[in-house]
């Protein structure tokens, strides 16, 4: 049996550590976690979400005090009951709304800092992937978040989107594809209508955090044992660099422990960063609340233009401009094809892109497509913009395509 | 020893999936549109009072409903229905695409369409496709002649026969 001091005072530090081995844990988890020197601002991406995602629970619970879920009162009970009864709603709200949108614009820049320095292969594929299916997560928590305040927006975005599960045309495959029935039950009615609204108040204010948490914690532990990459994307050898660190040798070590050292530096990221966020939230929340759900929702009645929130812009361009089937296809695809990455390039090189010939190409051809994507997405279907976009759907398309040739032959750097 | 243990091991992993399955199909059952949600689809509406080429819209399961009294000089068409010596269109006023009202333009020569604006699709005077993603024209709901009035939700002979002759897909 182990050995406990009977001497040892309740909740001393002995006490604890003789029962829950703390020093090992704070080791293991922080003091003794390194990280290399080598990185950037950009490494404190990932802190920052953890942060945001910290915010949107605090801000959703106390939404979740007068919130109703009833199709009747809900339009009512975020507009008026919390925007204008509820002492300082308007914050919790504005908060929310603002939070879900930087949310996305972070998420898009941490994976656009691990494409660029190659940070998804190499044994660090399954950081990558449980990345990915935070992403997922998120956006299915934003879409089901959107549906609650049950405006216009809210209601045909509703409606749109559950019509994706219906599968393909009947015509297509004598059609097995085709599953209409399959809509009205996730629905729970032929339309979006209590049914729809309360099990999607479930799964935003329940189901779907629980698994974010759960996946956050999973993300964490992938990046234990690779670690994170450095801005050279060199190979370190960590048992060497931490012992010169803790023999005092800091300045010849190329780590630094995750805390105090590392979080230091990522909590400073994270004040700029507040400052930005808080001066939305006070001044400009306007930006993440679309004027078309100000409407209540109505059955009888699309708005003029609808188009989804901007982090869902480029997706759902890569669905509109096709026919049914092959729309269905390339959104589908759309969706998933970023969990590829790592298996797609074929380079073992781990390098920042600028050095990577081709792929460096690729990535700002990537980016600048995704930029594209995203404005055709907002424009109404008509004319020049239906080209443009029809064009850059493709673009995306192919650059999945072209990824394997183009890293197959590509020389060390 | 080890087969006794593998044999244990076997009959509790088969009782354990019996009741995952088990459980799997509570939960499917328990999303499934409740009865009350399903029975509450039948409509009654009266066409008497239809003004020539004025876009009537009514509700029916939480759908819109077009309903058009087409002109005496409009094309023919089987997806029209014939009450009282006067055609009329009746279709579900929800795009075949991904759902959004479709708006209608009144234009001259019997040439006005329906437009829908999430993915610019475009439909003729019949509800027939004719421009963007929609596959197929609007959908008619299954409906029964009583008179001067259609009961939708009920599948009367004529709607049968625009099914049978696949003018329409059954919703
Ligand atoms: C446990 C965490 C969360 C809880 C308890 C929660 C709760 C709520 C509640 C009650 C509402 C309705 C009130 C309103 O519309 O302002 C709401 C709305 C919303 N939520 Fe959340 N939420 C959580 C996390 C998130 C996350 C992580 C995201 C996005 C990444 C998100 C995105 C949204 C969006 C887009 C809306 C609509 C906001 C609006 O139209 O003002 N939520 N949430
Ligand atoms: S919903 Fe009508 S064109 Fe897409």
């Amino acid at each position: 049996m182990a050995h406990f001091d009977e001497k040892a005072k309740p909740f001393s530090h002995q006490w604890l550590n003789e029962r829950l081995a703390i020093d090992t844990v704070k080791k293991v988890m922080s003091s003794e976690y390194w990280i290399p020197k080598d990185i950037n601002f950009l490494w404190a991406m990932g802190m920052i979400l953890a942060a945001t995602f910290g915010l949107l629970v605090i801000s959703g619970i106390f939404l979740l005090m007068y919130y109703q879920p009833d199709t009747a009162k809900a339009f009512d009970s975020v507009n008026y009951t919390i925007m204008t009864e509820v002492g300082y709603g308007w914050l919790w709200r504005h908060i929310h709304g603002v939070g879900a949108s930087l949310v996305f614009l972070i998420i898009y820049i941490h994976m656009f800092t691990g494409i660029y320095y190659g940070s998804y292969k190499r044994g660090r594929e399954m950081i990558w992937l449980s990345g990915m299916l935070l992403f997922v997560l998120f956006s299915a928590e934003a879409f089901s978040g959107y549906m609650l305040p049950w405006g216009q927006m809210s209601y045909w975005a509703g409606m749109v989107i559950t019509n994706l599960f219906g599968g393909f045309t009947p015509d297509l495959a004598g059609g097995a594809l085709n599953f209409p029935g399959f809509v009205e039950w996730l629905r729970g009615d032929y339309v979006p209508a209590q049914a729809f609204l309360s099990r999607f108040f479930m799964l935003h204010v329940f189901l779907l955090p629980l698994a974010i948490i759960g996946v956050i914690v999973l993300h964490f532990a992938t990046l234990r044992i690779p670690h994170v990459n450095n801005q050279e994307g060199a190979e370190i050898d960590f048992e060497e660099s931490a012992r010169l660190y803790k023999d005092g040798k800091k300045k010849e070590s190329k780590v630094i422990p995750f805390s105090p050292v590392f979080l230091s530096k990522d909590v400073f990221v994270m004040g700029v960063y507040f400052i930005l966020f808080f001066y939305l939230v006070f001044f400009h929340f306007d930006f993440a609340m679309d004027p078309v759900n100000f409407d209540p929702a109505n059955g009888l009645k699309t708005p003029l233009h609808i188009y989804p929130e901007w982090y869902f812009l480029w997706s759902y361009e890569v669905l509109r401009p096709f026919s049914f089937n092959i729309g269905l296809v390339a959104f589908a695809f759309a969706q998933v094809a970023f969990f590829l990455l790592p298996f797609l390039d074929k380079s073992p090189v781990v390098a920042p892109a600028s050095r990577r010939g081709l792929f460096h190409i690729w990535f700002w051809l990537m980016i600048i497509d995704m930029i594209v994507l995203s404005v055709m997405g907002k424009l109404p279907p008509e004319g020049a913009w239906n080209i443009i976009g029809f064009g850059a759907a493709v673009v995306f398309i192919l650059l999945f395509v072209a990824l394997p040739f183009i890293t197959k032959n590509e020389k060390k750097a | 020893m080890n087969s006794r243990r593998d044999f244990m091991g076997m009959a509790l992993g088969g009782f354990t999936a019996l009741g995952g399955i088990g459980a799997l199909y509570a939960m499917k059952r328990s999303w499934d549109p409740l009865p009350s949600v399903k029975s509450a689809g039948f409509t009654t509406i009266d066409l008497s009072g239809a003004v020539e080429n004025v876009l009537n819209v009514e509700k029916w399961r939480g759908k819109p409903i077009f309903v058009l009294k087409l002109a005496a000089d409009a094309p023919k068409s089987p997806r029209q229905i014939t009450v009282g010596g006067s055609r009329y269109l009746v279709v579900i006023g929800l795009c075949t695409h991904l759902g959004c009202i479709p708006s209608f333009d009144i234009a001259a020569d019997n040439k006005n369409k329906f437009k829908c604006a999430c993915h610019g699709g475009e439909y003729d005077i019949n509800a027939v496709e004719t421009f963007g993603p929609p596959p197929r024209p609007l959908d008619i709901p299954p409906f029964k002649l009583s008179g001067t009035s259609l009961v939708l939700g009920e599948e009367g002979p004529e709607y049968k026969k625009m099914l049978a002759s696949g003018l329409t897909l059954k919703v």
